[in-house]
């Protein structure tokens, strides 16, 4: 389900499925969006953000272009113990590889895969901040 | 430090283009004549392979490289070396003089962090400013890439340093009435394109960028940050239109003009070194 901002409009709650993994998304030559993230995280329940929830910040390829810190963005996924992913949509491959993880998170987080829950995003966020 | 006036006042409102230059190896300050004359040689050389800059136009280039030694931050850095490049037209009088064709210079301010991490024999000035045809560019670019064995790149600016630059010299204390702050900004994915043009008068400028910076001397990425976010936040208030999704790609202050392309005027001698100081460390940060 795809969203230009939180929070969701009410009179659609009782059609929704359970959302098991909010993805706020980042255009890294945006400020505009790294603005209306911040505003829309007010609007997630605290427990999203025990695993379920992830930043994925698009653009990075060209560097001549960010109207955003890095270190802001990657500031916001320690604040939020979410993890912070960078990915250039315009890339096939890329794209095709990060929609693939993000999958992967999904069956995690949607408890479909025995023995890993989305706690476990909590624990590894550290070791990717070593990466 | 301080820079006389009078003899850097050709630096000044002159549209330069920028480039980031590896650090050149073998140079010697001493030999600028040679250098002049060989540089002068590839040219004719270069024209006479049919690689001629003007069609139709008999010229003599003439080369002269010299030192600007006001132009330097600290002790460590390299003095400015500058390439000129004049005409002589061929079938002109003999007291004709020579016509300056094209301005070229390296610079180092405060490039420290660069000289200090490289090996004997080479000096670094990492900012190359040049001012005339491409195509000459392109001819000395590549006689001082073949000699000294470095590599020319073209700067770019990131809205995100055009914010920087327009938050630090809007602030700027000057004396004479001062022209507009002016950002344009360019709309994406539209079927036609569209710019925007954002003119603040440079006294409303100036009195938000003091009630921003807590430090005077220092600035911060919060400070540039809530200074862009009001001028955005005035914006949406008057048009609805969100700057902020926009990409800035020009900034223009009575100080200096930037565009994102890498295009530099300094319009204010007083901070002529302030401005080389922030191109030196764009440039180092494009070599590293």
């Amino acid at each position: 389900h795809l969203a230009t901002s939180l929070p969701l409009p009410s009179e659609r709650d009782h059609l929704r499925p359970r959302i098991d993994l909010v993805v706020f998304m980042i255009d890294i030559k945006s400020k505009y969006s790294l603005k209306n993230v911040e505003t829309s995280l007010a609007y997630v329940d605290a427990r999203f953000f025990l695993g379920k929830v992830c930043f994925l910040v698009t653009g990075v390829g060209r560097v001549n272009a960010c109207s955003i810190e890095t270190n802001a963005v990657c500031k916001l996924g320690e604040t939020y113990c979410s993890p912070v992913l960078f990915c250039e949509l315009e890339l096939e491959g890329v794209r095709a590889a990060t929609a693939q993880r993000l999958v992967r998170m999904l069956r995690i987080c949607a408890g479909l895969v025995p023995g890993v829950s989305a706690l476990s995003f909590v624990s590894l966020m550290r070791k990717s901040d070593d990466d | 430090e301080k820079a006389d006036p009078q003899k850097t006042a050709f630096l000044l409102r002159k549209a330069w283009t920028l480039y980031s230059v590896t650090p050149l190896y073998g140079f010697c300050r001493a030999r600028l004549r040679d250098y002049a004359r060989l540089l002068g040689a590839f040219i004719a050389a270069e024209k006479q392979k049919g690689l001629a800059v003007e069609v139709g136009v008999e010229l003599d280039i003439k080369v002269a490289l010299s030192s600007l030694a006001d132009i330097r931050g600290s002790e460590l850095d390299q003095a400015a070396l500058l390439v000129q490049l004049s005409s002589r037209s061929r079938s002109s009088s003999r007291n004709s003089e020579d016509k300056p064709v094209w301005l070229g210079w390296f610079c180092s301010v405060f490039g420290d962090e660069l000289s200090e991490s490289v090996p004997e024999h080479f000096t670094c000035l990492p900012l190359f400013l040049s001012h005339g045809a491409e195509s000459y560019t392109a001819l000395v670019g590549s006689w001082f890439q073949k000699t000294f064995d470095c590599c020319f790149r073209r700067l770019a600016i990131s809205p995100l340093n055009l914010s920087w630059m327009v938050a630090m010299w809007a602030g700027c204390k000057l004396d004479r009435a001062a022209s507009a702050v002016e950002l344009v900004f360019s709309v994406p994915r539209l079927a036609q394109p569209l710019d925007i043009s954002y003119a603040i008068h440079p006294e409303d400028a100036k009195a938000l960028w003091d009630t921003v910076q807590k430090t005077p001397g220092e600035i911060t990425h919060e400070e540039v940050d809530v200074f862009m976010d009001c001028l955005y936040a005035h914006f949406h208030r008057h048009f609805k239109i969100h700057l902020s999704a926009a990409k800035l790609v020009k900034i223009s202050t009575a100080v200096a003009s930037a565009h994102c392309d890498g295009i530099v005027k300094i319009l204010h001698s007083q901070y002529l070194p302030g401005v080389l100081m922030l191109l030196t460390e764009l440039a180092i940060s494009q070599i590293q």
